[in-house]
Order: structure tokens, then sequence, then C-alpha cells
């Protein structure tokens, strides 16, 4: 009995020691890759880095282009996805009715989270390249990638909305707000916090997504910057910049990494680490406010 | 607001359903939830734009090439001059890195996830979970670039036949990667079984190691096989660890210690080179993109399955 009964501990406590070991070794991998990336790429920054063109010279070589690219393309993103997830969001808590059109909505939105990434490139590149005529733009970029974290806004904001106790809805309504009143003064505002988490991971996500941009056709190598939107004469405004070629931050690494010399790999571990810490900030901001509003909202 | 101020003398017409006041509101409340259904159904519009793009587009690929030819032909050469189409080296190379991540995943993952549920307390798991997700935030292109240049070669010390661009150390990434998707959402699972459960067996005098394994898992296995199908569909479409690390030769092979193309590295493959549309290459892309999206489809049909015959209610 005493001889099963320290059996059964000594069992506990192999799995237990198992449990950490698999927690420490995943965590220690993402430092390893830290590291590694640091100790490769960190010489490599400079301001000449971050202000020249790629070049056939590894040494000159720079990534202007590539986060110029990345900048604008993530502003055509947020600019679509996020209006068009909070708005999907708020429908499927607030409005949809029970039925079948309902029900076939929220299964897509699932199945459409576990959909590979670049078939979302392919589809892009049948509809907005060839179809509707985008080119292989900075336009059809920020919208091929903004229906790839389409989900996830839509799932956040429903999952923050659906936080906020129904008292708050019975409260609106009794001061005699409508629906939208109600949504737009109380709901939105409450789960403010949990939808910016999302939203930020989302677009941490967009940032390092490479394989369907590849597949619409981005180019590797851009000697050039997007028009600029500021014009010196009236209307002073252009969005010539929507439709000119682009490069992005992880498809210049990509086309780093893939070279045969060393010199390259500099380069690629150094933008690398650029995208690295640009992702784990933005993550950590996430989840440092996700934190706060736990903390300062008590229902 | 400052109208209907106004209007308060003529309380008993404002009140009434037709007053232009309320039917303004209502007109307006109208729109906007028109406005929100077409945003929530756009998404559905997604779906449909990728199944009818994918659809069309390689419709004209099986005019050339048979569908017996395509499932049964062991060679994948589009763009050479005798060209092949099977498509069983890139299913091959798929499968095999899938693999190959999940032998890493699905134990390391299980194992973290009934580690944080079952043994740990909550502060300890409101630091780990975060940390873990970061592994899930970082770039493909980035763990792409630690298969080739870290990780080939460590395993070249211990392998040393091994070639430069292989299927086991993208695999290996890969499942790394995909630890935290596994083990956040089974862990997710196990945590919903009620705690009762866990006394019931603690009163019989299981230990934690009996309770997780004869209780708490089969109780929550619904919900890990979710974990695992999620897992899956992120292996078999992950393109950029494959495209730099695994080489981009079609091999139809079993052997991990060798180059191979997954279906994902070969659409990237042709789309970085000039692509005329409605040229053969073209063509193959979509097929291509088609035949990934059937597997994982095709997986996620089995997880649902699995998850109606496996779902426990309390």
């Amino acid at each position: 009995m005493q001889q099963e009964v320290r059996n059964r501990k000594r069992k506990d406590l192999i799995f237990a020691l198992a449990g950490l070991f698999s927690l420490v070794f995943a965590i220690c991998t993402l430092l390893v890759l830290v590291l590694d990336l640091w100790t490769t790429g960190f010489g490599r920054i400079d301001y000449n880095f971050l202000t020249s063109f790629p070049s056939r010279f590894p040494a000159k070589a720079g990534i202007l282009s590539a986060w110029v690219g990345s900048l604008c393309v993530m502003l055509v993103t947020a600019f679509v996805a996020i209006p068009i997830g909070i708005a999907a969001g708020v429908y499927l808590e607030e409005y949809a009715p029970k039925n079948w059109l309902t029900t076939i909505i929220e299964l897509n939105i699932t199945n459409l989270a576990g959909i590979p990434s670049i078939t979302f490139g392919l589809m892009a590149l049948g509809l907005f390249v060839y179809k509707l005529q985008l080119g292989q733009s900075i336009l059809t970029a920020g919208l091929t990638l903004a229906l790839l974290i389409l989900p996830i806004i839509i799932v956040t904001t429903r999952e923050s909305i659906r936080a906020i106790p129904g008292t708050i809805r019975e409260a609106a309504y009794a001061m005699g707000a409508s629906k939208w009143q109600m949504i737009q003064h109380h709901l939105l505002p409450y789960s403010a916090g949990g939808i910016i988490t999302g939203v930020i991971i989302s677009l941490s996500r967009a940032i390092g997504e490479t394989a369907p941009l590849i597949t619409i056709g981005a180019l590797t190598f851009i000697a050039f910057l997007p028009t600029s939107p500021i014009l010196h004469e009236a209307p002073f405004i252009s969005f010539q910049w929507l439709k000119d070629s682009f490069t992005v931050l992880p498809i210049q690494m990509f086309n780093w990494v893939s070279r045969p010399q060393a010199e390259f790999h500099v380069n690629a571990a150094a933008t690398g680490l650029i995208l690295l810490l640009l992702t784990l900030v933005m993550n950590g901001i996430a989840i440092a406010i996700r934190y706060r509003f736990r903390k300062k909202i008590k229902w | 607001m400052a109208n209907t101020a106004k209007k308060t003398s003529k309380l008993s017409t404002f009140t009434s359903a037709n007053h232009p006041v309320r039917r303004m509101r209502r007109f307006r409340e109208m729109m906007i939830e028109l406005v929100l259904f077409l945003a929530a159904a756009s998404s559905v519009l997604v779906t449909v734009g990728i199944v009818w793009i994918l659809v069309s587009e390689s419709l004209p690929f099986f005019q050339t090439v048979s569908l017996v030819e395509f499932l049964t032909e062991t060679q994948w050469t589009p763009l050479f001059a005798e060209p092949k189409y099977g498509i069983l080296p890139l299913v091959c190379g798929t499968l095999l890195t899938t693999f190959v991540a999940l032998l890493v995943a699905i134990p390391l993952g299980t194992i973290s996830a009934t580690f944080l549920s079952e043994y740990t307390n909550s502060t300890v798991r409101e630091i780990v979970k975060p940390v873990l997700e970061l592994l899930a935030a970082v770039p493909t292109v980035v763990y792409g670039y630690f298969a080739l240049i870290f990780v080939t070669p460590l395993l070249q010390k211990i392998i040393p036949d091994l070639s430069g661009f292989n299927v086991l150390s993208a695999g290996l990434v890969i499942g790394i990667m995909i630890i935290p998707y596994i083990s956040s959402l089974a862990e997710d699972a196990m945590r919903s079984v009620p705690g009762y459960l866990r006394e019931g067996s603690f009163a019989m005098g299981a230990s934690r190691f009996q309770t997780s394994f004869r209780v708490v898992i089969p109780a929550a296995f619904s919900g890990i096989t979710s974990a695992y199908i999620l897992g899956i569909s992120r292996a078999i479409g992950e393109t950029m660890v494959v495209a730099i690390a695994a080489g981009m030769q079609p091999n139809f092979t079993l052997n991990p210690l060798q180059p191979a193309e997954t279906i994902t590295a070969y659409i990237v493959q042709v789309s970085m080179g000039d692509l005329p549309h409605g040229s053969i290459g073209y063509q193959s892309i979509y097929v291509a993109g088609l035949t990934l999206l059937v597997m994982t489809l095709m997986f996620n049909v089995i997880g649902y399955y699995l998850k109606k015959k496996y779902r426990e209610s309390y």
C-alpha cells in the first residue's frame, strides 16, 4: 500500500518535471531565437541601414523601401479591417436574429480563421489583381491582409461586447436610448480595451505576414518610394501611392535569407530583429491594455 | 437631442409612432443595422470569393491534364520542357512536414496544457500563458531564418549526413511555432472541466497525475481535439518556414533528412517568378491551392466528427 502511494507520488513528480521542461523548452527557444537574431543582426542596424534602398552590395543595402512599404500596407489594412471587423462583431453580438443566415455567418468566420493564409493570396491574385485590375499594388496588399485579419477582429470584438452585463443595456434602454445610442455610448466605450487589444494583435499578425503578399506578386527589389501623399499644388492630397508597387519587411528578409552569401544573411537577421521587436512590442502593449482594463472594470 | 427638447410640450404627439422625429430615428436605426449587417455578411463573401477564384482558375488546368494523371503521377514538374503533373510529391512533402511538426507540438503542447491547468495556480498561468503565446506571434519568415541558419547547422552536428535544406528542421521549427495554439486551446478546454469531477477523483485517492489523465483529459477530449485540428491546419498551411528551410525541389520521399517541397512552398516558388495570367504555371498554383484547401477542409471535417463523438456535457 505504502509502496503504491510512493509510486503515485513519484509519477506525479515526474510529470510535473516534464511539464516544467516543456514550458521551459518552449520559452528558451523563443529566447534563443531573439538572442541569435540580436547577436547577428544588431550591429548591422544603423542610420544608413534604415535610409538606404536594397542593393547588390550587402554592406550598402538597406530597408528604406521595405519599412515604408510595410507602413503603407498597414495603413490600408487598418483602414479597411478595423471598421468592418468591429461593425460585424457588433452586428453578430447585438443584432443578429437566431436564424440560418446568422449560423452560416458564424460558422464561416470560424472556418476563415483556419484557412491557410496563402489561399487568401491566391484569391487576391485572381480577384483584385486580374478581375478588378487593381494591379500588384499597395491597395491590393492592404485589402488582402485586411481580409486575413478580419476574423480576429470580429471574434475579439464579440468577446469583449459579450462580457458587458445585460443590466447596462437595460439601463440605457430605460433612459430612452435607441439601440444604436446604447451601443455607441455604452457598449463600445466599455469594450474598447478588449477591441483595441484584438486590433493590435491582428495588426501585429499582418505586419509579419509574407506568403499572401508574395503570391499577389510583391516585388523583392524596389529601389524607389511610393508617390508622396502630399502635393505642392492643389488638391494637395494624392492617392497615387495606393497604386504603386511595393515591398515589405518580411519579403525583404525572405529575399536576403534566400541568397547564398553570408553577408546577406546578416542583413536578413537585422531585418528579422526589427520585425520581431515590432511584433513583440505590439503584443506587449496589447497584453498590458488587456490587463489594465480587466483590473479597472469590475461589473 | 436638442430637437426633442423643443417638442416636449407636444409630448403626446411626439410619443406617437408616426411623429417625424420618431420616424427619422427609426430610419436611422434601420440604416445602421443594414450597414452592420453588410459588414457581417462580407465575411461570407470572402469565403465565396476564395472558393470561386480557386475553382474557376484551376478548371482550365484539368482541360490539359487528366484527373487520373494529377492524382497518380509521381513527378511534379509543370515548368519543365516535358512537364509532369502529379500532385503526390507536393502532398507527400506537406504531410511529412506536418507529421514532424505534430511529433513535436502534440506532446509538448498537451503536456504544457495539462501542467498549466492541473499543476499550477492562476498566478503562474497569468504570466506563462501570454509569454507562451508570443511564440505564435513571431513572424513565420523569422522562424524560417531560424530553421535554416540556426537549427539545421545544430542538427548537422548530430546527424552528419543531413542535407542543408531538409524537412526535419523545418518540421521541428513549425512544431515549436504551433505549441501555443495547441497548449492554449487545450488548457482552456481542461479548465472548463468542472471542479467537482477532480474533487471526486481526489476523494477516491487518485493522484494528480491519475486525475489529469483518467478524468480531466477524457472529459476535455472534445476541446483538445479542436486544439489539435487547429494545430494541424496551421502546420499544413505554413509557408515561409518550409519555403526557406526545406528546399524547393518536389521530392517523392518519406525521409525527413532530405529536402522536399510542400504545396505552399511550390506556390511561393512559382509566384516569385514572372507569371503570365492564364499560363499553365499560373493555373498550377491554383490547383495546388485548391488541393491545400481540400486537405485543410478534410482534417476539419474529421475533427468535427471526433468532437461530436466524444463531446461530454455536464
